[in-house]
């Protein structure tokens, strides 16, 4: 929220606070902060999500139909992406989907009015970095126990004159090895980028509520208003995209390393 | 100039990459109805593809974001 009149302060929503102190191991203080309290909401929202659609019964209700829903796109997409080795991996990606979906959706969470912040977990580099290094890591230790020392043949295109080797090989490393920054990066930018928008445009509907001259609120606040309600619209809509798009390019990532094209 | 303005100044070119990254996004989606209106029937099979278009199009739009943040926040 702004701070003082006037002045839009749109980064203090992703301080981290701690908010039980703990204890230090080695110089380094280990708390439970806001964003560890996010991150235990949307495990439990997860699971309850989860719980009550697994009671596999043969005439779905609504919720368990919810849940095969999810589960069968999920699957769906591994299937098509990897073929029938895939589905080892689904549980991992389908974990890693709604992990983020949830995390996203709670961070849009209007609760602010009654004095509960949400706290975007996938906001945080360090979250989306840990998220995606695990996916990374998947991808090489799978690569290399399937294929061992041929796991590298994945930076050799197929069907390029061999004089052409030195360019290529090189270019293929550097593409294989920036996946996870390009990974963490697009999901922690893009939930960075839009709340901050919000929370510029809940600033101007605020201020010119404030304003001293009468015309203000008609002319800055109702068209930041309007607007707002659009993007928050819209961000609903990113927060499912990024979610999927993380759960695709690390199906299209396992893919390499199981088929190894 | 002195290096407080020109940070800003920055920050607002910067901007102009997220512009670009817009008419990229644009051009991802158009072209994939375009086709899609062509060949309804092949359509559901390239969604994959198209969010991987996406994806790859909005990254290039989200680092000049960083680059504007880096310079109003860190630098």
């Amino acid at each position: 929220m702004a701070a003082e009149a006037g002045k839009i302060d749109p980064m203090h929503q992703f301080e981290v606070q701690s908010i039980f102190d703990g204890f230090s191991i080695g110089g380094h203080q280990i708390a439970f902060t806001n964003s560890a309290l996010w991150m235990v909401v949307a495990v439990a929202t997860l699971w309850l999500f989860m719980l009550g659609g697994m009671k596999r019964q043969l005439v779905p209700t609504r919720w368990q139909a919810a849940v095969e829903g999810v589960t069968g796109f999920i699957t769906s997409m591994m299937d098509s992406n990897i073929g029938p080795q895939g589905r080892k991996f689904t549980p991992y990606v389908f974990s890693l989907f709604m992990f983020i979906l949830v995390a996203n959706l709670l961070g849009m969470l209007p609760t602010g009015i009654v004095g509960i912040h949400p706290f975007t977990v996938t906001s945080h580099l360090t979250v989306t970095g840990v998220l995606a290094i695990v996916s990374f890591g998947i991808v090489l230790i799978v690569g290399l126990l399937r294929h061992g020392f041929h796991f590298f043949s994945l930076f050799v295109p197929h069907g390029a004159p061999w004089w052409m080797m030195p360019i290529l090989v090189p270019v293929e490393l550097v593409s294989f090895m920036v996946r996870p920054f390009s990974l963490a990066l697009r999901l922690f930018v893009a939930m960075t980028a839009g709340h901050i928008l919000m929370k510029v445009l809940a600033g101007f509907v605020i201020n010119g509520l404030n304003a001293e001259a009468l015309w203000v609120a008609p002319v800055v606040s109702l068209p930041s208003f309007i607007l707002m309600i659009g993007i928050t619209l819209l961000e609903l809509l990113v927060c499912a995209i990024q979610a999927y798009v993380f759960a695709l390019l690390t199906s299209l990532y396992l893919n390499d390393a199981i088929n190894l094209h | 100039m002195d290096a407080e303005a020109a940070k800003y100044v920055g920050a607002g070119l910067a901007a102009i990459g997220v512009g670009m990254a817009a008419l990229g996004v644009g051009n991802v989606f158009g072209s994939f109805l375009e086709s899609a209106l062509r060949n309804p029937a092949a359509a559901d099979s390239q969604q994959g593809r198209l969010f991987i278009g996406f994806a790859a199009a909005e990254l290039l739009g989200l680092l000049a974001f960083v680059v504007a943040m880096i310079l109003l926040f860190v630098a």
